[in-house]
């Protein structure tokens, strides 16, 4: 019986990832087709013409050049604000705790509309016009809480006695926190880091709303699909996926690179154990 | 506090403190309460702001009462100003999305968590991932592509004969649910299958081995257990649909309005940021009403939800 219903399952896994990733081919196929319109259908022969017109079209490249220096921005940002507040948050307890909780997590569950309005008329009252610096400062709103949550994830498992042995042996407070705290908040800082910057990429809402004149790749496509399109779209889409399959394969490789080196370092362990027995 | 202090000193702190005050106060607390102070105010000339014409009312608010068309209900069909059937068709088709994606996602969650051998997670969780990464526009820009009236998907229903004439999809509301389904999808599968994963096999199998058919052991065991994930799942699902403004304005059509875009237009066309604001609030206020909603419903907290 588990066996018809086992059978069943990978059926729908294989049809479920077909339906997430065909839609992906269908865009990219359609980079390569010799018609004005992005379509896979009918098909009117092979061309690199997209890829071409996507190298010579400045504002793309203008775009996407706003949208690296908006991301490291924010990451900049934001992984020092999501670790301060971490740290802030970890050393309270009961009622003021979660309150404070509450008002960190807010900022994600709120809609980007709401985060690029309000931030674009507060600094309007202060006489700050809009532009990417403004969607910086939205954008960092919402994202220091997805550092603060990796951050506090990862002082659960931080040994306090460590910084009391520093202190008691006589180290300042700065390298307390320099050789102990933050060597051990390393890996959450950076995977911080790594969402914070993919968000921001990936941002449209409160960009579009706190802009100014100024595009990012995002409104910049957004725009491009709303005024008529031509596959340009397609090819820079294909050339993204790819970039993202690049990156998602490397961590791949590394992951089992890194699982064959510890069941190796497993093995001789075992084996030096065996060989102490004998 | 008092431990901060002695591990790091009073500057270190102060820096810890700053950091955080800047970030909810500066970012956060501030701008909101502009924007519930501006969504009081009325759309004024410049020279005018601050004159004896800027005072509070409710009239930003009075607008989405304003420009009644038809609407019909369950087969009803009654008047309703505009901007509140776009309201309610918002709440409507985001919840009608949450539960699409719930009814995909559990078998799903289910199947990774419980059925398939650990060796291959790493391998299917990656090809999960990917469409994840690439952006929300470039996947509502595929559908948008799928769907057109020339496009593939009449292709090939046509070609193997389902249909005789080309459909078009791009109309209605349809294609919008389509591609918030296809975009949000995983963050329902994402937390169900944390929440399930959790479970002891054991109390599948014990319950399988009392006898209890398929349906009773989700519907006893595993759905219970899940139930922080969906409760999770749920929200990210309806505020993420709720609050795309890329999705419909990509997919809809002008006979389907999604909320957002109406802020939209007040803010960026009409260029009335104060009656954008009031709208912006109430979109604000439908969310805290979903999350407090969810919250009393599955009994999960808050820390629950976020993770």
């Amino acid at each position: 019986m588990h066996k018809k219903r086992d059978f069943l399952f990978h059926l729908y896994m294989a049809l479920f990832l077909a339906y997430l990733l065909i839609p992906l081919m269908i865009m990219g196929g359609a980079s390569f087709n010799d018609s004005k319109l992005p379509t896979v259908y009918p098909w009117k022969g092979w061309t690199w013409q997209w890829f071409i017109d996507l190298w010579h079209d400045g504002r793309i490249w203008y775009a996407f050049r706003n949208t690296l220096l908006v991301a490291v921005a924010v990451a900049a940002i934001a992984v020092p604000i999501g670790a301060a507040a971490a740290i802030l948050i970890n050393s309270l307890t009961g009622r003021i705790r979660s309150v404070l909780y509450g008002v960190m997590i807010a900022p994600i569950l709120a809609p980007g509309a709401v985060i690029g309005i309000s931030t674009l008329l507060f600094w309007n009252k202060l006489n700050v016009g809009s532009g990417l610096h403004l969607s910086v400062l939205g954008q960092v709103s919402y994202i220091a809480a997805f550092v603060m949550l990796l951050v506090l994830a990862r002082l659960q498992s931080f040994d306090q006695s460590l910084e009391e042995a520093a202190l008691d042996l006589g180290a300042s407070h700065g390298q307390v926190m320099r050789r102990i705290l933050l060597p051990h908040l390393y890996p959450a800082l950076g995977a911080g880091a790594a969402i914070a910057f993919f968000q921001s990429i990936e941002n449209f809402n409160i960009t579009l709303f706190t802009r100014g004149n100024s595009d990012t790749l995002t409104v910049y496509v957004f725009s491009k699909v709303r005024s008529g399109i031509t596959p340009t779209i397609n090819a820079l889409a294909l050339l993204l996926i790819l970039f993202t399959l690049g990156l998602a394969l490397w961590y791949e490789l590394a992951r089992r690179r890194r699982a064959r080196l510890e069941a190796a370092r497993e093995a001789e362990g075992r084996r030096a154990e065996d060989a102490e027995l004998a | 506090m008092r431990d901060l202090l002695r591990r790091y000193g009073a500057g270190l702190t102060a820096g810890f403190i700053g950091l955080t005050v800047f970030w909810l106060l500066i970012l956060v607390i501030l701008p909101n309460l502009t924007l519930f102070e501006s969504s009081f105010r009325p759309y004024l000339p410049v020279v005018d702001i601050g004159g004896p014409k800027d005072v509070y009312s409710l009239g930003n608010y009075m607008k989405v009462f304003g420009a009644p068309v038809d609407a019909s209900f369950f087969g009803i069909t009654f008047q309703l100003p505009v901007h509140i059937k776009i309201f309610f068709g918002t709440v409507y088709y985001s919840a009608l999305v949450t539960v699409i994606t719930f009814l995909l996602a559990y078998p799903l969650a289910y199947y990774l968590a419980k059925i398939v051998s650990p060796k291959s997670l790493p391998t299917l969780f990656l090809l999960l991932f990917v469409p994840l990464w690439v952006s929300e526009i470039l996947r509502s820009f595929a559908w948008f592509i799928i769907l057109a009236f020339k496009g593939p998907l009449n292709a090939l229903l046509l070609n193997i004969g389902i249909i005789d004439q080309p459909i078009r999809f791009i109309a209605g509301y349809t294609p919008v649910i389509v591609g918030l389904v296809y975009t949000y999808v995983l963050f329902m599968v994402f937390p169900i299958y944390n929440a399930i994963q959790s479970l002891d096999t054991n109390q599948i199998e014990a319950a399988e081995d009392l006898g209890s058919p398929w349906w009773r052991t989700h519907w006893r065991v595993i759905l219970p257990h899940a139930k922080p994930g969906i409760a999770s799942g749920s929200v990210m699902v309806f505020m993420l649909s709720a609050g795309s403004l890329l999705v419909p304005t990509l997919l809809g059509s002008t006979s389907a309005q999604w909320f957002t875009q109406t802020i939209q237009q007040w803010m960026l066309e009409a260029l009335d940021w104060n009656t954008g604001a009031a709208y912006a609030f109430l979109l604000l206020i439908l969310c805290t009403v979903f999350v407090s909603l969810v919250m009393r419903v599955f009994r999960v907290r808050l820390s629950d939800i976020a993770k």
